[in-house]
């Protein structure tokens, strides 16, 4: 009863052919390899023509020479760089604190929606609540509403500070929106593994964390970093508070050079924080599709 | 007294009767094997004795005490029922070893090396020795089945339930899936199996039952249901699996 009993003895006696690409195979990838070649080179072509007609479509507009001269000019650019990239800063730190909250909110939340026991009633229906109020609400009423509403309660020891404000705004609505991927992935794991795991006197808490968790955490990665994206950029809605970050600064350059540049300046920054986020988003939702495709059935 | 018994257990779905009224007695040691065609009711039935499903009538009783009482604590049951499931499942996550090892640690409270120098014996004696460490998708169906079964045992289970073990995985694997079964019937393990294998059925089975239409038609040893079957449904039901085999 060893492994790899049925395939042993048919190597000895019998060698299999040795492979040699026959006549038919080589003529095939010829023709694939030129049908590769003409690929490139139409795909060259028709980016060429796009890319120029665009261009000139837009330089040759009425508008242009104005547009280029108040969202163009690399003397606003440079002028605002330093103050807007100082305030791009404060942006990543209030993404980073804001992620790690949110993520707890969110599997918190959804563990909650989860729980069986009526004990727990309140606290479920809470969390549907949660999730139902803050997923309705636009980001930046939500700002407003804690930004200016908590301090107006004047009570002891709640915060006053606009960016603590803002990410405490940023983490009850993003909170909503990873709970419920969370949720997804929970669902997602197939009820036989839930089987398996009860079958062995795992309790729902046990099967939960050993057994359901792990495997929906790893397939929610690709959403939740797309969530993540969008949180980068939304933490530019804070600037409605007031703390000097990207979109502030820039408003600030604008409003004393009546130039747009510095807008163009904090675009850039976010693109350059979102993009390589987005390409890592892409690459492990690649790699989990290849996974399910190539790999083993589970 | 018997280790299992079943009285009158009835189980509906959906408005569907799929287990009606099925007594069923199974002594310390014996290995009874449910044969019947898909759908007649074989793996709800185990369900029911593993409490993954509620019955609605009748009572279970486990070692003397009734395991259907509403009061009854369901893992407690589950801490001494082993089942094993048509498609394995394992957890795709975990090694192996962990596999093995997380309800030795997780509910019954072993050392972990304790628990892993049981699951490394286990893993020796039924020929996986060196897949401790590999992801059950690395291994073939009758490996997976293999490990699932030394999952489910590892925790010295008074009962074991197996469905179908054998139906996902192509001929050539049934058997080493099949020599680990009657090896555990070697150390005494009482067993139910729901199972198309009429050959193993005959050759493990200390009792075979025959369901049909979620009624137990027949029981006995299996010399008598497989060479004298009684029911005429069972007559038909064996005359078909003959057919099919020799197709």
């Amino acid at each position: 009863m060893t492994d790899g009993q049925s395939a042993a003895g048919a190597s000895e006696d019998t060698k299999p052919p040795a492979w040699v690409k026959s006549e038919r195979q080589l003529r095939r990838e010829a023709e694939l390899r030129g049908r590769a070649r003409r690929s490139v080179s139409v795909a060259t072509a028709s980016t060429i023509v796009v890319v120029v007609a665009l261009v000139v479509g837009i330089t040759s507009s009425p508008g242009w020479p104005r547009v280029r001269e108040t969202f163009l000019s690399p003397e606003a650019f440079v002028a605002a760089l330093p103050d807007v990239l100082r305030g791009f800063v404060l942006n990543i730190e209030m993404f980073l604190i804001a992620e790690v909250f949110i993520l707890v909110v969110g599997l918190l939340v959804a563990v909650v929606r989860g729980l069986r026991s009526p004990v727990f009633f309140p606290l479920r229906a809470l969390a549907v609540l949660y999730t139902d109020v803050f997923r309705g609400i636009p980001t930046i009423l939500l700002i407003y509403l804690v930004g200016f509403g908590i301090p107006a309660l004047q009570l002891q020891g709640t915060p006053s500070d606009p960016v603590t404000l803002g990410i405490i705004a940023l983490v009850l609505s993003y909170g909503a929106y990873v709970a419920e991927v969370f949720r997804a992935g929970i669902e997602s794991v197939h009820p036989s593994q839930r089987a398996a795991a009860r079958s062995l006197a795992l309790s729902h808490g046990q099967t939960m964390r050993h057994v359901v968790l792990p495997q929906a955490v790893r397939r929610v990665i690709p959403p939740l970093l797309n969530d993540f994206v969008s949180l980068q950029k939304d933490t530019a809605l804070v600037s409605v508070l007031g703390p000097l970050e990207a979109l502030r600064q820039a408003q600030i350059h604008v409003a004393s050079s009546f130039n747009y540049t510095p807008y163009l300046v904090a675009a850039l920054l976010f693109i350059a924080l979102t993009v390589p986020m987005a390409r890592f988003t892409d690459h492990l939702a690649a790699r989990a599709a290849r996974r399910r495709t190539g790999g083993g059935t589970a | 007294m018997s280790l299992l018994k079943i009285e009158d257990v009835w189980k509906h779905y959906h408005g569907l009767s799929v287990l009606r009224g099925i007594d069923l007695e199974v002594a310390p040691h014996e290995v009874v094997c449910l044969i019947g065609a898909s759908g007649s009711g074989k793996s709800t039935l185990l369900r029911c004795v593993n409490l993954l499903e509620t019955i609605d009538d009748g009572a279970i009783h486990l070692d003397g005490t009734e395991i259907t009482d509403v009061r009854a604590d369901p893992d407690d049951v589950r801490r001494r029922i082993g089942m094993v499931f048509q498609a394995y499942n394992l957890f795709p996550h975990m090694t192996v070893l962990d596999n093995i090892t997380l309800a030795p640690r997780k509910v019954h409270g072993v050392r972990p090396e304790e628990a892993e120098a049981r699951a490394r014996e286990l893993l020796d004696r039924f020929g996986l020795a060196g897949k401790a460490g590999e992801y059950p998708d690395r291994l073939s169906g009758g490996q997976q089945q293999r490990v699932a079964v030394i999952r489910a045992v590892a925790t010295d289970p008074r009962l074991l339930l197996l469905d179908e073990v054998t139906s996902a995985l192509d001929p050539t694997l049934v058997t080493e899936v099949l020599g680990v079964i009657r090896e555990l019937k070697e150390t005494g393990m009482t067993m139910i199996l729901a199972t198309h294998e009429m050959g193993f059925a005959r050759d493990i089975a200390d009792t075979v039952c025959f369901l049909e239409g979620g009624v137990l038609l027949e029981s006995g040893p299996p010399e008598q249901i497989f060479s004298a079957p009684e029911h005429p449904r069972t007559q038909a039901f064996l005359q078909r699996v003959l057919e099919a085999r020799r197709m």
